[in-house]
């Protein structure tokens, strides 16, 4: 059995694997989205390299032509790519009000300001005060 | 080789730029692989609006990526494994561009032999996208027009903000007049474009979502020379909002009507006495509906985005 007739699925496979790369190595908010946009993508090959067919031409009827690549890919995948772009622009808003509430996009930023919150929440709840509230008062004193 | 540059760089600017690269790529390859409808859509997404709304957030969220603290021992691990596992599960696969392969073999044939006699219009794609498979693509609008109610709500900016700032938007390309009188002869020809898109769709490439996306594209090009306050006037933001939800109204309306004249939801047949009439009728509705709700969608995002900038700008 000839496995190079199988190319399509490799480049798919490869695409698919650098963008799942990006989305769980890289930190930055906005890289993970273009990793998760590179993922879709290698997707959308997937359908589209299966619905080919060879000597086949684009799926829109007239005499002239006898053998059609199919149709059903085309139209799941070009509503996806709207779709999307749709989502895309709301995970980048979602960035956008993650920089403004952190000042920063990067995960580990984020996280460590999270664990801090967390931290004095839970030593408040023990009715120790969080050590920069307890100079205030020593100043006030 | 672009996604892999993608991945080497630092700096969000070039990967941006790159990743518009790679989406104008995919699209010569679409439609090297038959796809012209998806190229198109491509094209216009991808190359386009993607790369300006990233842009419009790399503004606000700064350049530069932090130098990385991660071990990417692991996750390179991973990667291969799942890879090593996906290739292995791909020997199975029928080979690539083969007449027989399972895929053309259950529902295309029907598509391909039956959607003349049955919706009489040429482009198949625009027969399964609209009549076909009518319901999926009434969700999938659905979810642009959630979606775009997504981005409204988070990036809110309060009336008082705007007029506070109306005044001091200066059109920044003030002083590009290439660029202005390009735009003003080129905005025409763009918008007239997308209503061909929008209205042949039934005999060529193209349809709702791509005329969509184009007018939107023609819309921000003016919206990024001519300044937000002068494309604001035209497109105000309470129309704007009707007309998102207008083109899902006009999408879901057109089912119920089906439904009051017998038939079943978004079966267009019964909506003239000839059901290819009635066909015909009916995915141009749609398509109509489908259009303005991804046109608008798109438009208002844009607003909102820049509408943030500015805010940020003279904080």
């Amino acid at each position: 059995m000839n496995i190079i007739g199988l190319y399509n699925y490799w480049i798919v496979v490869l695409l698919m694997m650098i963008g799942f790369y990006i989305v769980i190595a890289h930190e930055n908010l906005i890289k993970k989205l273009i990793g998760l946009g590179i993922f879709q993508t290698s997707v959308f090959f997937f359908y589209i390299s299966m619905g080919k067919i060879t000597g086949g031409t684009a799926p829109i009827l007239d005499e002239k032509w006898q053998l059609y690549s199919n149709p059903l890919p085309h139209v799941l995948i070009l509503t996806a790519i709207v779709v999307g772009i749709a989502t895309t622009a709301m995970g980048l808003s979602l960035v956008v009000r993650i920089q403004e509430a952190y000042g920063s996009i990067e995960e580990s930023d984020i996280q460590a300001q999270d664990a801090l919150d967390q931290l004095e929440c839970s030593l408040e709840a023990y009715g120790i005060r969080y050590a920069q509230s307890l100079n205030d008062q020593d100043l006030n004193e | 080789m672009t996604a892999i540059a993608v991945l080497r760089m630092r700096d969000l600017f070039a990967v941006v730029m790159l990743s518009g690269i790679y989406s104008l790529l995919s699209a010569s390859l679409f439609l090297d692989l038959d796809a012209v409808d998806v190229a198109f859509t491509e094209a216009a997404v991808g190359a386009g609006i993607s790369t300006l709304l990233m842009l419009a957030s790399l503004k606000l969220v700064g350049r530069f990526e932090n130098k990385s603290r991660y071990r990417p021992g692991l996750a390179l691990g991973i990667v291969l494994v799942t890879g090593a596992l996906l290739v292995y599960g791909t020997l199975d696969m029928p080979h690539f561009g083969l007449a027989e392969a399972p895929v053309h073999l259950h529902v295309a044939p029907r598509y391909i032999n039956d959607s003349m006699a049955e919706i009489g219009v040429p482009n198949i794609v625009t027969s399964i996208l609209a009549s076909y498979r009518g319901y999926d693509t009434l969700g999938e609008t659905l979810v642009i027009f959630t979606a775009g109610i997504g981005v409204m709500s988070l990036l809110l900016v309060s009336r008082q903000t705007k007029e506070e700032y109306y005044k001091k938007v200066p059109a920044d390309m003030q002083q590009q007049i290439i660029l202005r009188v390009v735009v003003k002869i080129l905005l025409p020809l763009i918008l007239l474009f997308a209503l061909y898109v929008q209205f042949h769709g039934d005999y060529g490439p193209g349809g709702g979502f791509q005329a969509g996306v184009i007018f939107a594209a023609g819309i921000i090009l003016y919206t990024m020379l001519f300044g937000l306050g002068n494309s604001q006037r035209l497109f105000k933001r309470r129309t704007m909002e009707l007309l998102t939800a207008t083109g899902v109204l006009i999408y879901a309306g057109v089912g119920v009507a089906c439904m009051f004249m017998g038939g079943n939801f978004l079966d267009y047949s019964v909506l003239r006495h000839d059901p290819v009439h009635g066909q015909h009728l009916g995915i141009l509705l749609v398509e109509l509906g489908v259009g303005i709700t991804v046109a608008a969608v798109m438009i208002v995002i844009f607003f909102k985005f820049t509408w943030r900038t500015v805010k940020h700008r003279y904080k």
